[in-house]
């Protein structure tokens, strides 16, 4: 069974098609990506599959789920992570807590246990607590747990929020622009950060972004889209070649 | 040790007001000046977690508190009062101190069960337009208690006072100043053990961003719904200490005066801190029985306080810190976490 | 039957007409500052009493100035409640609102001190002018037209004419000119409004201006058709009034202006039917029903967010 199966989702806008006909297969394992240029509609293939919209048509199944009509949060639950294009932590609370309310729906302790402070709470958030310092010592955050995010640098923020993601132990970890803002050296970083959490936490990947050098060594297969439609896929080789896409996001004369 | 210093402290602080009370060292004027103290903590707490952790606008507490406070007046008289409206009492009076403090609850059941009314709009709308959902709701809770003529109507219901002697049959005590002292702790200590919580922090993350709340796994119409039954549920505890204090309740006193005079408290505190809502509840108390000589003057200082505020320092007295972080020795004295 | 149903309905029409008048202003105001100005009833109320005190003082009541006909002190008092009331609303704006804006706070604190501005304009009114009623004077007899039946007022047409006029006149202001185009933008994008060289600061005065203004209006009229006037008049007719413009889709003319009527209806046809002690009690609850299953309002439209 496949990881994620998305088989021809459309959305549209009122009158507006964003997205036409997608569709993509996730074995399991694979670190994909989507380029196209601006506004064609990646991130909104993004909100698609995380549950924020809901698709005008077509099936998204998760793990043997259709995912259609799920709340984000359920989609999350149940094993898709994503990270955002703007940098949205929770600003007012500190790295440790970002952390740990993201793993809200595994609370396992109700209303009762809270105010009771049973021993079911004492255990769970023991556990929370630990899972959390765990991500955040492998992704090299452990320093930063008590720190506000605001007060952090950009590049560290977007770790923490990679950090974030992943504790919510995902299958499929969804990163929209990781690299967008950082300096050349943040970018170097990255790109070992991301393979290697891809190596360790063994999850299939899929990344949007803009800058080629991260999309080109990480990923080992590549989907374009623009206008929403699917103009090209497959190895880092084939798609930097393609003429089609050198007109997309270069234009004619560039041929 | 250190842990059981502020029980300790609470419990000697109960055992002065109870000796003062019943000696007479201090007059019912300043022991009902305390149990209005008491109540206001309550209120402004409970409003802080919809107002200030959750950062939505609720103008309408006093809605629910007039819930808590019919519901737990009307239960406690059928059950221990004789009077015109339901006959005999339905128990024998030395029950009643036993079964106070579940009429107690079962005003804040009922005040939390009408809060869905609230908590369900808010699911999809949020700011604004929560505002006059709730200016709306206790306006219609407001309107049907006037309209149930059984239960007095715009006149009013009364019968606690005896509810109240009938406590006394037990023992001669001030009672309703220990239940509101009880009913303090009680509800500061909830508000605490909730928001002090990865349950708890998830109202804080829907306040900071809804959004990502949802898609990091977060079930916000939960944690909606959560904080809404909680906060009017303590407000209609709240609610039904006002009333057996009074002994005697009418809808005129739950109107958007009375949630002003709420949101004043949590503004003034600091949205989402705790203890600056207990501290501001306890001043506001205080400067309202400076002012009650000057009525209406006490209806535009009031405002006219938050509006300064506004101006000047919206993040209140504490901000969004406690006090434990301000003082850093008092974390000695007490885990916040667990 | 079909009589006292047409007459309900003049009736509904004229109520609805001071709702209308009223929404029309917290629309233009949340339209431009997506603020809900909750002083807004308040500045209706203070309309009501100067209008009061214009006519009376052009009735010559106070002895300054000479008794003058009742229609031409009419005539007098519309163009004068509304500037004076406009000027009420302007000052609230700088005064209260502005500074805020300035320091660039969060949008709660504005709405925070809109709600305790419409108490204090209640307060300070019940403390200066005490608790005793207002009693506004005739201005002009009621002549009662009886048509097939159903008995309509002079006063009553008086009302219902202005409230569509206002909001043929507030469309045009809106949609066709200049400034109208200015106040669009400012709610889409304050910040970018003055890059592009508009005064924001003046399209708000301007926005505050009409509101306050056409709520002196609805205050004077209100006033004429029910001659008793008090501190509070305001406060729970500018909530209803501002929950009939968000049912109606709060930032649009059409919405406020058809929620106005709507809430109108609603109450008349209830008082019809239901004993009027619950008409205010179900008046809210039909409006919180269709804000919960619409909550953008029948006409408005949902600002969809981008993540």
């Amino acid at each position: 069974m496949a990881l994620l199966e998305v088989k021809d989702m459309t959305q549209y806008f009122g009158g507006l098609c964003a997205v036409t006909d997608f569709s993509v297969t996730f074995a399991g394992g694979e670190l994909m990506g989507l380029i196209g240029p601006n506004g064609a509609g990646k991130t909104t293939v993004f909100n698609l599959i995380s549950g924020f919209y809901q698709p005008s048509c077509g099936d998204i199944v998760f793990k043997g789920t259709n995912t259609r009509g799920l709340k984000p949060n359920k989609v999350t639950g149940l094993g898709i992570a994503r990270t955002f294009q703007n940098i949205r932590l929770w600003f007012d609370m500190s790295v440790l807590d970002n952390i740990l309310v993201s793993q809200y729906y595994h609370l396992g302790y109700s209303l009762w246990d809270c105010f009771a402070r049973s021993k079911r709470y004492l255990r769970r958030e023991a556990e929370m607590r630990a899972w959390a310092m765990e991500i955040l010592e492998a992704l090299d955050l452990a320093q930063f747990a008590d720190e506000l995010p605001g007060n952090l640098p950009y590049g560290i923020q977007r770790r923490v929020e990679i950090a974030r993601a992943l504790s919510t132990k995902p299958d499929l970890l969804m990163l929209d622009e990781p690299a967008a803002g950082l300096n050349s050296s943040d970018v170097e970083g990255l790109i070992k950060l991301i393979a290697w959490i891809h190596k360790e936490f063994k999850l299939s990947i899929w990344m949007i972004e803009h800058q080629m050098d991260v999309v080109m060594s990480l990923c080992t297969w590549i989907k374009v889209i623009d206008f929403g439609a699917t103009i090209a896929e497959g190895t880092p080789k084939e798609i930097r070649e393609n003429p089609v896409v050198i007109k997309a996001y270069l234009g004619d004369d560039a041929i | 040790m250190k842990q059981y210093t502020i029980p300790a402290l609470l419990a000697l602080l109960l055992a002065v007001l109870v000796f003062v009370s019943m000696t007479g060292a201090m007059n019912v004027y300043w022991q009902s000046v305390l149990m209005f103290m008491g109540i206001n903590i309550i209120l402004s707490s409970s409003l802080n977690i919809i107002n200030g952790n959750m950062g939505e606008f609720s103008c309408g507490h006093a809605g629910f508190m007039a819930v808590g406070a019919y519901v737990s007046s009307v239960l406690s008289v059928l059950l221990f009062a004789e009077g015109s409206v339901f006959g005999q009492a339905l128990l024998p009076p030395h029950l009643a101190v036993f079964l106070f403090p579940f009429v107690l609850v079962a005003g804040g059941v009922a005040a939390a069960l009408v809060g869905l009314l609230v908590a369900v709009p808010s699911f999809r709308t949020r700011g604004d337009y929560l505002a006059i959902i709730t200016i709306a709701a206790a306006y219609i809770v407001k309107s049907t208690i006037e309209n149930i003529n059984a239960i007095g109507g715009a006149r009013g219901f009364m019968g606690m006072s005896k509810v109240t002697a009938a406590m006394n049959t037990t023992a001669e005590l001030p009672w309703m100043v220990i239940w509101v002292f009880l009913g303090t702790v009680f509800s500061v200590w909830l508000i605490r053990r909730f928001i002090f919580s990865t349950l708890g922090n998830g109202v804080n993350a829907v306040c900071q961003d809804e959004i990502a709340a949802e898609i990091m796994s977060v079930n916000t119409n939960q944690v909606k719904m959560t904080a809404f039954m909680v906060s009017c549920g303590l407000a209609g505890i709240a609610g039904a200490l006002f009333a057996h204090v009074l002994g005697y309740v009418n809808p005129g006193s739950f109107t958007i005066l009375k949630s002003t005079e709420v949101m004043v408290m949590v503004y003034l505190g600091g949205m989402g801190s705790l203890s600056g809502s207990v501290l501001s509840a306890i001043l506001i108390t205080l400067l309202m029985e400076a002012l009650r000589p000057l009525q209406i003057i006490k209806w535009i200082v009031i405002p006219l306080l938050l509006v300064l505020l506004m101006q000047f320092r919206p993040e209140g007295i504490m901000g969004n810190r406690e006090l434990s972080d301000i003082f850093p020795g008092l974390k000695k004295f007490y885990r916040l976490k667990g | 039957m079909l009589q006292s149903f047409i007459q309900n309905i003049f009736n509904a029409l004229q109520w609805g007409s001071f709702y209308s008048l009223i929404a029309l202003g917290y629309c233009l105001v949340y339209g431009v500052l997506l603020l809900i100005n909750f002083a807004h009833g308040d500045i209706f109320m203070v309309g009501a009493y100067i209008a009061f005190y214009v006519c009376m003082l052009f009735l010559g009541k106070f002895g300054i100035i000479p008794g003058m006909p009742g229609w031409l002190v009419l005539a007098l008092a519309v163009p004068l409640t509304m500037m004076l009331t406009a000027v009420v609303g302007v000052t609230l704006e700088r005064v209260a609102y502005r500074p805020l804006r300035r320091k660039g706070v969060n949008r709660l604190y504005v709405v925070i001190t809109a709600l305790m501005c419409g108490l204090i304009l209640e307060h300070a009114n019940l403390a200066l002018l005490g608790a005793s009623r207002r009693s506004f004077p005739t201005l002009i007899p009621t002549t009662v037209y009886n048509i097939a039946g159903v008995n309509i007022t002079n006063i009553k047409m008086g009302v219902i004419l202005v409230a569509i006029l206002a909001f043929f006149f507030l469309r045009f202001v809106v949609v066709k000119t200049k400034i109208g185009m200015a106040m669009r933008a400012i709610s889409y994008d304050r910040f970018a409004v003055p890059l592009m060289g508009i005064p924001a600061d003046s399209v708000i005065v301007f926005t505050f201006v009409l509101g306050s203004g056409f709520a002196g209006l609805a205050g004077l009229l209100f006033a004429v058709t029910y001659p008793v006037l008090d501190p509070y008049m305001g406060a729970l007719i500018g909530w209803k009034a501002f929950i009939a413009a968000v049912v109606g889709g709060i930032g649009s003319i059409r919405g406020a202006f058809a929620g106005g009527f709507l809430l109108g209806f609603v109450e008349i046809m209830v008082v019809a039917f239901f004993p009027s002690t619950l008409r205010d009690l179900i008046a809210f609850t039909i409006l919180l029903l269709i804000l919960s299953v619409k909550p953008t309002g029948l006409f408005g439209v949902a600002r969809r967010t981008k993540i």
